[in-house]
């Protein structure tokens, strides 16, 4: 019999972690899917060049959002539990991100340590409100109700906060609206810091941590514990009779997508320079399921890529929509889980694969 | 042979239904015991309690020397009890080669996941069904997987809830070829079954239930012989 990985030397280990770039959690595989996905980073990366700074820091604001629909991914697509508050990770460590630079500055890089302890406090956050749920035996739509009476009270809490009493440091809550004049992503550099206000700094910043994030994502699906988690979907009983703990790993798995959700929130504060209680409110906490569902939870990539498109078709409805994008965003919702339940993307990329393989006979 | 299970004094009720009513049962190392009787006698509660489904209200088991009685479920799996259910509890969105590798991933002991999977493939007869969608297997194949993944987490003890319920005559037979094989590996196997060749088959040792207690228990010549036990099965009384 061959030897398993950890029996493997380093390189040899390397290499098995690669080949996890690939496996049955993730849909798309060899040349033509690598290829395509290396085009399109590279039609990514050169976007800049052929726009204005403006569109490109608003591209930006698309690439931010991306980390925590991947997240509601893991929890949801891969784990099954509806979260329904990922907002509240977002709002926590956006505020954080606030309050740690307005207290800390942003000299020596202090900036980037923020973002990290901010994405390390949302994903702590996320493990204790996990605990609760799951050691607790909540199941099913009631972790929906959980998860969106969290982030709705922590809305309303944040909301009240208008007070002088209601300061951290130097860093004023500032109630219903919110935190501003925090310091954008600041990184220390010879002959002066370079400030990654929204345009091609920060999008190329995001573009990296984008892709880094989605293979690092992949990854880990298609790993031991990523099979665990598609098995706790699937039939989470049997799971707790082949002699894992379920609870811990959904646990996990509700953390690794909370810190996700903090990495977008503290990268959105970084971005606007201001955090509100109502990211934390009904219709932000709906958005991501929207996206989610519309490009296909239950894939990785389908999700990367319907959120962006959403995203984008989000925007153009509201400049030139008004209030009916919501209105048209709900019925997307609705007319996804009615005709392609498993979500657009990947219906169109299975359809794909069909007519490739098609092509091949 | 040494005892690998011991149950003193188990009791369990919910309300005013006694579904184990101070069960005192044994079972050695290396046997195949099959559990039986009429329906509504506690087999299935018995296994539960065995896997920590149910808290006992009273008695203790004991498991290969330790006490599990306050042990979750997952922990008792650790120890080395493993179990098949009634209804198949596949993974039924997911390949077989998919089930197979969360059963086994954790258990290869230096040997190759591929290797494994395929000796368990051959093992339950489903080569060439490796990338097959688990519920799309046929109701005796879906048995058979699940006994696979049973069989993956290296159990000392095999609890089995009827496990040729749906199967033809044919699946039926295999399966109890196949229970062998892994009872001569030195898993020691306990069985809820209603079909009494199945149980000629495979058990050595019978356990009659019925309400809860133990009524009997026997070779299979001796239980087949056993005054009461059609009694208590037909509801006749002219045996």
């Amino acid at each position: 019999m061959t030897p398993t990985s950890s029996t493997l030397a380093p390189r040899s280990r390397a290499r098995v972690l690669l080949a996890r770039l690939e496996g049955p959690q993730t849909m798309g595989r060899g040349p033509a899917f690598w290829g395509t996905a290396f085009l399109a980073v590279a039609a990514a990366a050169a976007y800049p060049l052929m726009a204005d700074a403006w569109t490109v820091g608003n591209a930006a604001y698309f690439l931010i959002w991306t980390f925590m629909a991947m997240g509601l991914g893991v929890v949801w697509g891969y784990a099954g539990a509806l979260s329904f508050g990922q907002t509240a990770f977002f709002g926590f460590a956006g505020y954080a991100y606030g309050v740690l630079t307005l207290n800390l500055g942003a000299a020596y890089g202090l900036t980037f340590v923020a973002l990290a302890l901010s994405v390390a406090f949302g994903g702590l956050f996320a493990l204790v409100i996990g605990y609760f749920m799951f050691y607790g035996r909540i199941q099913g739509v009631f972790i929906g109700i959980v998860t969106l009476s969290v982030t709705l009270v922590l809305e309303t809490f944040m909301a009240q906060t208008a007070g002088p009493q209601w300061r951290i440091g130097e860093a004023r809550l500032n109630g219903f609206n919110g935190m501003s004049g925090m310091p954008p992503l600041t990184l220390p550099w010879f002959g002066g810091d370079i400030l990654l206000y929204p345009g091609p700094s920060l999008y190329y910043l995001l573009l990296g941590l984008v892709v880094v994030c989605y293979l690092g994502l992949r990854i880990m699906l298609n790993s031991r514990f990523g099979n665990v988690l598609v098995a706790i979907r699937e039939n989470p009983h049997r799971v707790g009779m082949l002699g894992y703990d379920v609870r811990l790993y959904q646990m996990l798995a509700f953390g690794i997508g909370g810190a996700f959700a903090a990495l977008s929130g503290a990268l959105y504060t970084a971005w606007g320079q201001y955090i509100t209680p109502s990211s934390m409110g009904l219709t932000s906490a709906a958005l991501p399921i929207v996206w989610v569902a519309v490009g296909g939870r239950r894939d990785i990539t389908a999700t990367l890529i319907g959120t962006l498109v959403v995203l984008a078709g989000f925007q153009s409805l509201t400049i030139y929509g008004s209030q009916y994008a919501l209105v048209v965003m709900g019925t997307l919702l609705l007319l996804t889980v009615l005709a392609a339940p498993e979500g657009l993307v990947v219906g169109a990329m299975k359809l794909l694969g069909r007519v490739f393989q098609r092509s091949k006979r | 042979m040494s005892e690998i299970l011991k149950v003193e004094g188990l009791r369990k009720a919910f309300g005013g239904v006694v579904v184990a009513n101070g069960i005192d049962f044994s079972l050695s190392a290396g046997a195949m015991h099959c559990l039986i009787g009429p329906n509504g006698a506690g087999k299935s509660s018995f296994f539960r309690l065995l896997l920590g489904e149910h808290a006992p209200d009273a008695g203790t088991i004991t498991f290969d020397g330790g006490d599990i009685t306050g042990l979750r479920s997952f922990q008792r799996i650790r120890r080395g009890i493993s179990v098949k259910f009634q209804v198949p509890g596949i993974f039924k969105a997911l390949s077989v080669r998919q089930n197979l590798e969360v059963a086994f991933q954790d258990h290869l002991h230096g040997h190759s996941l591929d290797a494994t999977i395929r000796e368990m493939l051959e093992f339950t007869d489903l080569q060439g069904e490796e990338m097959t969608p688990a519920g799309i297997l046929s109701h005796g194949q879906q048995q058979w997987l699940e006994i696979a993944m049973a069989v993956g987490v290296e159990p000392k003890l095999l609890l089995l809830d009827e496990p040729t319920a749906g199967m033809s005559p044919d699946e039926t037979h295999k399966t109890g070829e196949m229970l062998h094989e892994l009872n001569a590996r030195g898993i020691t196997i306990l069985a809820v079954e209603h079909d009494m060749a199945f149980v000629e088959q495979i058990a050595e040792r019978v356990t009659v239930l019925h309400f809860g207690s133990i009524f009997t228990e026997g070779t299979i010549a001796e239980i087949i012989d056993h005054p009461g036990v059609q009694e208590i099965y037909l509801g006749t009384s002219d045996v």
